[in-house]
């Protein structure tokens, strides 16, 4: 089906099929239960993690196939945020063109880093990205300050011409981003007794172009290109004594995983249109490698489960205290109860880093390919326990 | 006229004269073979054949064209493959796949952008993928990753893939270097059936005498960066100077 082999097809079926119903998948608990502050699904964040998600496909495009690693990709998130608030500005609130602008423009950006950053490979290629990288944010905060507002960020004002569109709405106010009408923020509520269960429009337009962009990955990685690009990673010195020249096809892999940026940052200025310079900053550079690795480098899905699990901790374990600690640990003696919290600390709240720092550590020393490899060992061990029992029961000797 | 014509060609290493003069002519269709002590110079010569090094002085010509200023993807765009000592393939790729990379480079040249288009619509593609794969002898093993096989699978597929490309001269430095007796003469009846089967014009470094022997119409000597004779391979058995050289030396 639309040009994929059975097994991917029914991976893209199952990845569909969870962004679909992701607002009754991350809402597991009732509202008044003590859990319920592990829901995920909620719009802002549910945004965050089909967002992250394209960001972190495109990085893959870039690092799993040809194993160039870039520490600056964040750089581009950043140009797309701003092209597309940009578009806000001057054009009108539909995020058709801003979207748009934000991949084009992410794309040019990308051509001239990747042309300059690929003479070198390995550590050199990282170290010139992330210098690239710095060098954007640096500007993006003091010379560029026309451009991107410096420090405050890159705001809309009652002022701005939009042209196709209106400077302010009837009550004064400046306008929301919308599709063609239907506006981003607005969102269905589905109370279903304890539940209540929301329907974002900005989330399903984030959701549909994550399922187009994964599909577009699918498509690159089965591709005679994804072949080329598998292949410069294996052994460039064998592509080059085949009469092939790597620098255009890693250039374009780094162009395209440059626009995926683009669009992750057009997407996130759709949905809140602002743009800050800390969004181009290192950290978040390394961010998406950490969902890259995390998940599984060079593997169809892990990019997408890595950025839902980086995302799900930064909002939901920063978000316990002690306070809700105690409430947990209430039933123990108070000496122990006071122990216990006190031992838990270090990794809630703010030290969430903490929490995650470990858990990559220990997927990335016991699961090199990543919580897809995790994945699969378990699928393994089921269907070599029931493969066992069947021959337990038809062939007892072997 | 040879297909490949080296003329007073020179490379240097700080103070070391790697090549001096060298001049060698390769005809259309024949196997030469270039030998001589360790040191002597052939891997480098071979190096300024492919756009590996550069050398300081000379010419060399590949059918008529010079191949001095373009880079090694564009040599080997020219009809020059090569063979390393040590097998390079695509060691984390499936054997069909290192056998459809140079299908690719033949059909649609050093780049192209197919970036979404399916392998199943590559049918010609796959389809001569598999008849090389055929032909060496290999197609039992086309899923298998490359990098698990034995040595002497991974030259037999590291040649079957510059045979893919269908070159016009195919260069080997020492190909059964480090292989065990089995491996060399699987080797050699594979460069042989080569030879019979194809128009192609094969230069090889070696230092197996009975691979040199067995396989070679002319050989060059080289010593100390200059070749010393160049004759046919019953002439250079018996030449003193050749036994003074190298002979002499493994006898
Ligand atoms: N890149 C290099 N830099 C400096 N010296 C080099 C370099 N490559 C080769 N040499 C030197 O040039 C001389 C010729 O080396 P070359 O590898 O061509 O010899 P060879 O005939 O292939 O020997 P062998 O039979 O051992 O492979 C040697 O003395 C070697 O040390
Ligand atoms: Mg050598």
């Amino acid at each position: 089906m639309l040009g994929l082999n059975k097994k991917d097809t029914s991976l893209l079926v199952i990845v569909a099929a969870l962004v679909m119903f992701a607002p009754f998948i991350l809402n597991p608990f009732p509202s008044d239960s003590g859990l319920a502050q592990f829901n995920a699904g909620y719009p802002d964040l549910m945004q965050r993690f089909v967002i992250f998600g394209i960001f972190a496909i495109g990085f893959n495009i870039l690092f799993g196939l040809t194993g160039y690693l870039s520490f600056g990709h964040a750089a581009f998130l950043g140009v797309g945020s701003y092209s597309a608030v940009w578009m806000f500005k001057l054009l009108s609130m539909n995020v058709i063109p801003a979207i748009a602008l934000a991949i084009v423009v992410s794309g040019l950006f990308a051509v001239l880093i990747g042309f300059v950053s690929l003479r070198r490979s390995g550590i050199y290629f990282s170290i010139l990205t992330l210098a690239f990288a710095q060098m954007s944010f640096n500007l993006a905060y003091s010379v560029l300050t026309p451009i991107t507002n410096g420090e405050t960020g890159l705001q809309l004002t009652l002022n701005d011409p939009r042209i196709l569109g209106e400077s302010a709405t009837a009550d004064g106010s400046i306008p929301v981003t919308s599709l063609f009408g239907l506006e981003m923020r607005s969102t269905y509520e589905m109370v279903v007794g304890p539940w209540a269960f929301q329907f974002n429009a900005g989330y399903y337009l984030c959701g549909i172009i994550m399922l187009l962009a994964f599909y577009l990955s699918i498509r690159i990685f089965r591709s005679p290109f994804g072949m080329m690009l598998r292949a410069i990673k294996s052994n460039q010195t064998r592509l080059n004594y085949t009469g092939l020249n790597p620098r255009p096809y890693a250039l374009a892999a780094f162009v395209i995983s440059g626009m995926y940026a683009g669009l992750a940052g057009g997407l996130m200025a759709s949905m809140d249109p602002l743009a800050g310079a800390e969004r181009m900053q290192w950290t978040a550079s390394g961010e998406v490698v950490l969902m890259t690795i995390l998940g599984g480098t060079g593997t169809l899905i892990g990019p997408v489960l890595g950025a839902g699990f980086i995302k799900y901790f930064e909002n939901i374990f920063s978000k316990i205290n002690d306070t809700v600690l105690h409430n947990w640990f209430s039933f123990m003696p108070d000496g122990l109860e006071d122990f216990v919290v006190f031992l838990i600390h270090p990794f809630i709240g703010k030290g969430w880093h903490l929490t995650l720092g470990i858990l990559f550590m220990l997927v990335v020393t016991f699961l090199p390919g990543g919580l897809v490899e995790g994945g699969q060992r378990i699928s393994r061990m089921v269907k070599k326990k029931s493969d066992d029992d069947t021959n337990a029961k038809t062939t007892p000797a072997e | 006229m040879g297909i490949l014509e080296v003329k007073d060609v020179g490379k240097r290493f700080g103070g070391l004269q790697a090549l001096g003069d060298v001049n060698l002519s390769v005809a259309e269709n024949t196997v030469h073979a270039i030998i001589g002590p360790n040191g002597a110079g052939k891997s480098t010569l071979l190096n300024c054949l492919v756009g590996k090094l550069i050398p300081d002085t000379g010419s060399v010509m590949f059918d008529g064209q010079s191949v001095l200023g373009r880079t090694p993807f564009e040599i080997n765009q020219m009809g020059i493959s090569r063979v390393f000592q040590t097998p390079e393939i695509f060691g984390e790729l499936s054997v069909m796949e290192n056998m459809m990379i140079p299908c690719f480079a033949k059909r649609d040249g050093s780049f192209r952008m197919h970036a979404i288009e399916n392998m199943h619509n590559e049918k010609d593609i796959v389809e001569k993928a598999e008849a090389m794969l055929e032909d060496m002898n290999m197609a039992d093993k086309r899923h298998m990753h490359s990098s698990s096989m034995s040595r002497g699978d991974k030259r037999r597929l590291e040649i079957g893939m510059c045979l893919a490309q269908e070159p016009r001269l195919l260069l080997l430095d020492e190909p059964t270097a480090g292989m065990a007796r089995a491996d060399t003469n699987n080797t050699i009846d594979l460069l042989k059936q080569i030879k019979e089967e194809r128009d192609i014009t094969i230069a090889i470094i070696e230092h197996d005498m009975h691979v040199v022997f067995s396989l070679s119409e002319r050989i060059t000597v080289l010593a100390q960066g200059t070749p010393l004779v160049e004759d046919t391979p019953e002439n250079i058995k018996g030449h003193p100077k050749v036994r003074e050289a190298y002979l002499g030396e493994s006898a």
